[in-house]
């Protein structure tokens, strides 16, 4: 009976079936977390370093921005960054004289990801960064290296490791938040999951198959992390 | 116990250090202490700050307020109710989850591994529209269902919310609670059973405790985090806070006040849990070898 109630047709890739509707939600989802994953590390590092070696006010400024990023829900931030930051760009654009912007969703959506990224990214970043012993940076001070140039060739290699586990949790996180992005309208792989279900009524079938489809995207990702810190860890002794 | 005392202790380095550091990073879990404050160039910072907020309060609209304040706090109510009674849940789900994976049968243990794997593998944004939409599609072709006495409560929305958020705090805390029965040192069970004690005992007095004590630290970033999970049951019509304000959203067709004021609503709750979590955990005495 179980067997008669699914009809696996629905999943087939050409139109009739939505299969390759999914497929495509599924590429969107990592696209945007792709690009918000870097970003988030591009502001995560900045933030790291500003919290670290910053003036007092930088410190603060970026303290208030990781508690704020920190203390409210993804999805507040979502809908805050989406449609006040769409609309603050748009009256800019439009006291500038360029009248008013389309902004793709696929950019708002790598933006707003990347900066909730960048918050938490700040945190594992730094953490990272105070795992290095001291007498590394200050053994590259005295070769006279400059800041750019401590940080390019003592700090980020030697934390690298430190920061792995905590950074490769980010990147599962990350992907999963994509699926917030279904409550702006993004068609990523939960909204036309629904979307899919709600024409068809075949519910069950279609969250299973996305739940799949994110299950797969985890377990490959932990594959290739576990050999990133293989590699990362190469010059450690075996614990 | 702070955070470098924690990582002090080399039994609490070998715990989860990954999960233990994505956990702070993630989710808010200690708060600026107040005798810093009154540095210079913090005041100025709070007076910028105090501008910004007098700007907003006097510059934006806030008429709309007065006739969403009841419905506002008794949102905020629904999300405590939420917050409270599956973080609970989910702790005593936890427990016999983690406890599984470390000493049970292949049987128990598997199933345990694969429940913690799914559900931290998936969104749980799907895992409530799954429960929701898809079961809440199936049970009404089962006659039985319909006829039983849960059937009214399972045409509302909120059983939906609260199984999918204990189910995913079960299974983030199920694997702390893993990592911290497999972490008591051995020699105290090996202790117990010298005196005697029977599994039962040894479980009751002895392993679940220190388990239990091993894994509060982590309480109170997976409490915030569950905190921030709470606005996803709105998506299934539950009115919670975040319900509230996207009606008044809708209704008023404004961008940033309503928005402002929930993510203030939501960094006052955690501010508060944060406290409340460092007054108990003054209270809970740690001594750790």
């Amino acid at each position: 009976m179980a067997a008669d109630m699914i009809n696996w047709s629905l999943l087939a890739l050409e139109p009739p079936g939505w299969g390759g509707v999914l497929l495509a939600g599924l590429m969107n989802s990592i696209k945007i977390a792709l690009g918000g994953y870097s970003l988030g590390l591009v502001l995560g590092t900045g933030g790291a370093f500003g919290k670290l070696y910053g003036g007092p006010v930088t410190r603060d400024l970026m303290e208030v921005y990781t508690t704020v990023v920190r203390a409210v829900p993804e999805l507040v931030l979502i809908l805050l960054l989406y449609y006040a930051g769409t609309d603050l760009l748009n009256r800019v654009s439009a006291a500038l004289g360029y009248g008013s912007v389309d902004i793709s969703g696929l950019a708002a959506g790598i933006f707003v990801i990347g900066v909730v990224q960048g918050a938490y990214s700040t945190e594992v970043l730094r953490g990272a960064i105070l795992a290095v012993p001291a007498g590394q940076m200050e053994a590259a001070r005295a070769f006279g290296m400059s800041p750019l140039m401590i940080m390019r060739r003592v700090t980020l290699p030697a934390m690298l490791p430190h920061a792995l586990p905590g950074l490769s949790n980010l990147w599962l996180i990350c992907t999963k938040d994509t699926a917030l992005l279904a409550v702006v309208g993004f068609s990523e792989l939960t909204l036309v999951t629904r979307q899919a279900a709600g024409t068809t009524k075949a519910y069950m079938l279609f969250f299973c198959a996305a739940g799949v489809l994110y299950l797969l995207l985890t377990l490959v990702s932990g594959l290739i992390i576990r050999v990133i810190e293989a590699r990362a860890r190469r010059g450690w002794a075996a614990r | 116990m702070t955070k470098q005392q924690r990582a002090a202790t080399p039994e609490a380095r070998v715990k989860l250090p990954a999960e233990e550091s994505t956990l702070d990073a993630t989710a808010l879990t200690s708060l600026p202490s107040g005798r810093a404050l009154l540095e210079p160039h913090r005041i100025v910072l709070m007076a910028v700050g105090a501008g910004i907020i007098f700007c907003a309060a006097w510059f934006l609209r806030w008429d709309w307020l007065p006739n969403y304040a009841g419905a506002i706090v008794s949102g905020v109510g629904v999300t405590l109710l939420m917050l409270a009674s599956t973080s609970v849940l989910g702790f005593f789900l936890a427990v016999p989850l983690g406890l599984v994976q470390v000493t049970g049968p292949w049987w128990l243990s598997l199933p345990a591994q694969g429940f913690c794997t799914v559900i931290r593998g998936t969104p749980l944004l799907l895992q409530l529209w799954l429960l929701y939409y898809g079961l809440g599609s199936l049970f009404p072709q089962f006659p039985e269902i319909r006829q039983s006495v849960l059937w009214p409560y399972l045409r509302e929305a909120w059983p939906y919310g609260v199984a999918a958020l204990t189910l995913s705090f079960a299974a983030y805390e199920g694997e702390v609670m893993r990592g911290a029965f497999a972490g008591v040192p051995r020699g105290e069970l090996e202790a117990a059973r010298a005196y005697g004690m029977s599994r039962w005992k040894l479980f009751w007095r002895i392993w679940l405790p220190r388990a239990v004590h091993r894994a509060l630290p982590t309480l109170n970033g997976e409490t915030v985090l569950q905190l921030k999970a709470t606005p996803l049951v709105a998506t299934i019509t539950v009115i919670d806070v975040y319900a509230v304000i996207s009606k008044v959203r809708q209704v008023t067709f404004l961008t940033y006040e309503p928005l402002l004021l929930l993510a203030l609503i939501y960094l006052i709750l955690t501010a508060l849990l944060v406290a409340a979590f460092r007054y108990f955990e003054k209270r809970i005495p740690t001594r750790s070898a």
